[in-house]
């Protein structure tokens, strides 16, 4: 394998057969995690869910894929017909390009990623960033008062959230002192007699809290899906699209869901260490757990006022970051010294 | 005199401030405080996952039916004498009181050759429209005969408008044996109590 990995063209065959495989496994992922929301959604109301299809509704999101690949793919008049169809490809591809470096697990020296950066989490935010230029450019090029309204309901929440986003992590990256996600989730320590690995929550719980909140006003998921809003905007910046490009937009909330959860699990939880589970399985634990507490928020939780969302964001999340980041500061010059 | 009315007048619930006037202190309680607003997040995601525990209610339609009424309007039935005649005299009183008009009853007389029903006439032809029909019930109301009836049956659907003319030989199909056993218990169609009282009854009307 290493004298494989090691030849020029080995190199680039195991790359691209990981990246194949990694693509069908956040695919799959995303697909069942549609029917996770569909069931856990269903079993909050009391209702059972999608169970039509397949054993348990299994296969519910190959018809739904299947259905929606058929139809008619309309495009309005007098929209800008390249960015029509550019935005949500962007908005897929900034959506896949974050699991590049996201590190999925190390089982037995085989490492389950692809690129192990050392700037990784960086250009996972930069990625994310990226998202904003969907729904803001689909917004815009449908030409319609719904999807505008959507597209700039966005832009100032993505603006707003992502401050605090990243102001969360950087008490993690103090404490750590690397940027590299491998780095952060095998983060360990030597206390007394404890030698070992241990979740990052423990020692910034604040961070959490805003990352976990940030985050879902990131992924534009519920209670912020404000550029949505299907009750008052008609479904925002999604208004005019359909058939595949619809799909292209829902696969990249899913997907971009399943990577804040993951990136939760890997800065606060302590990535693939959990006690005697295997590696991938506990990485995959935490992950599901995750994505249950989102869907756990979208079914409790009322959309927020558009005037609420913008005074959380900054009179609340970005104040208590940055006390975060030079709380946590001090603590560190006072523990470990200059 | 004014005055009075005035001072009976219900206060508004949230009455105007007049210019000048102070803003009233808040209630006590209403200060917003984080710890209460956390909490009330927390009592919500606490109902919601309790909810996830218990049982679905929903009923799995095609599998699983909810009870009906006895008395459920469904379907159309011509129901038989016992003898095999048919009950329809060919009145026609259905299709008057039918408030959409998708009752067509053309009669013809009986002959004793070809007696089909015990009276004067008999349908010839008897078609209910389907896509026409409410199933208000009203046809059964107005037959003096009791021949038709509305069944438990709900399941209608069909593939093309045609199969919706239920023709006479479709309505003639024997009934549900319970609902055949409830019609039969019941008393032969009992008079209505008049709402007049005893002296004026069988008066015409003015």
């Amino acid at each position: 394998m290493n004298e494989l990995y090691n030849n020029p063209i080995g190199h680039w065959v195991v790359v691209i057969v990981a990246i194949t495989a990694l693509l069908f496994v956040v695919l799959t992922a995303t697909a069942y995690t549609v029917w996770f929301e569909r069931v856990a959604l269903g079993r909050i109301q009391r209702r059972p869910g999608p169970n039509r299809v397949g054993p348990f509704g299994l296969l519910q999101l190959a018809a739904d894929g299947v259905k929606l690949a058929f139809k008619e793919s309309f495009v309005p008049a007098d929209t800008d017909k390249v960015l029509f169809v550019i935005a949500p490809t962007i908005a897929v591809a900034a959506a896949f390009l974050s699991w590049a470096v996201i590190p999925i697990g190390l089982w037995y020296n085989v490492q389950y990623w692809i690129a192990d950066l050392n700037i990784g989490i960086l250009l996972i935010f930069a990625f994310s960033s990226l998202n904003v230029y969907a729904i803001v450019l689909g917004g815009y090029a449908s030409n319609n008062k719904y999807s505008m309204l959507g597209g700039l309901r966005s832009a100032a929440q993505l603006i707003s959230y992502e401050m605090a986003l990243g102001l969360s992590l950087v008490p993690t990256f103090m404490i750590v002192g690397s940027l590299r996600l491998r780095d952060i989730a095998e983060y360990s320590v030597s206390w007394g007699w404890y030698n070992g690995p241990i979740p990052l929550i423990l020692l910034t719980p604040l961070g959490f809290v805003i990352y976990l909140i940030a985050a879902t006003a990131e992924t534009n998921r519920a209670p912020f899906d404000l550029p949505e809003a299907e009750q008052e905007l008609i479904g925002g910046f999604l208004t005019e699209y359909s058939g595949l490009k619809f799909v292209m937009y829902y696969l990249a909330e899913y997907v971009n869901m399943i990577t804040v959860s993951a990136l939760a699990a890997i800065l606060f939880f302590g990535g693939w260490n959990l006690w005697f589970v295997p590696p991938v399985l506990a990485f995959f634990i935490k992950v599901v757990l995750f994505l249950f507490l989102y869907i756990w928020l979208r079914g409790t939780f009322p959309r927020l006022r558009y005037d609420m969302l913008m005074r959380l964001g900054w009179k609340v999340l970005l104040p208590l970051a940055i006390v975060n980041v030079i709380v946590t500061g001090f603590i560190l010059v006072a523990t470990q010294g200059l | 005199m004014p005055d009075e009315n005035d001072s009976k007048q219900p206060e508004h619930p949230t009455p105007l401030r007049r210019p000048g006037e102070p803003v009233p202190p808040k209630p006590e309680g209403a200060h917003p405080s984080v710890i209460g607003d956390v909490a009330a997040l927390a009592g919500g995601l606490k109902t919601t996952l309790s909810e996830f525990f218990k049982p679905v209610v929903t009923t799995e339609y095609p599998e699983d039916k909810t009870v009906r009424s006895e008395r459920y309007r469904g379907r159309h039935y011509l129901r038989r004498y016992d003898n095999g005649l048919e009950r329809c005299i060919g009145c026609e009183l259905c299709a008057a009181a039918c408030p959409v008009g998708c009752i067509l009853v053309i009669a013809a007389e009986n002959t004793e050759e070809k007696r089909v029903s015990p009276g004067e006439r008999y349908a010839k032809t008897y078609e209910i429209n389907m896509l026409r029909c409410i199933f208000c019930g009203y046809c059964e109301d107005a037959c003096p005969v009791q021949a038709i009836v509305l069944g438990p049956e709900y399941e209608l659907s069909d593939t093309s408008r045609e199969k919706f003319i239920f023709t006479k030989e479709k309505l003639l199909e024997p009934l549900p044996p319970d609902v055949e056993a409830r019609l039969t218990a019941k008393p032969a169609s009992a008079p209505h109590p008049s709402p007049l009282p005893e002296g004026e009854r069988g008066k015409p009307t003015p």
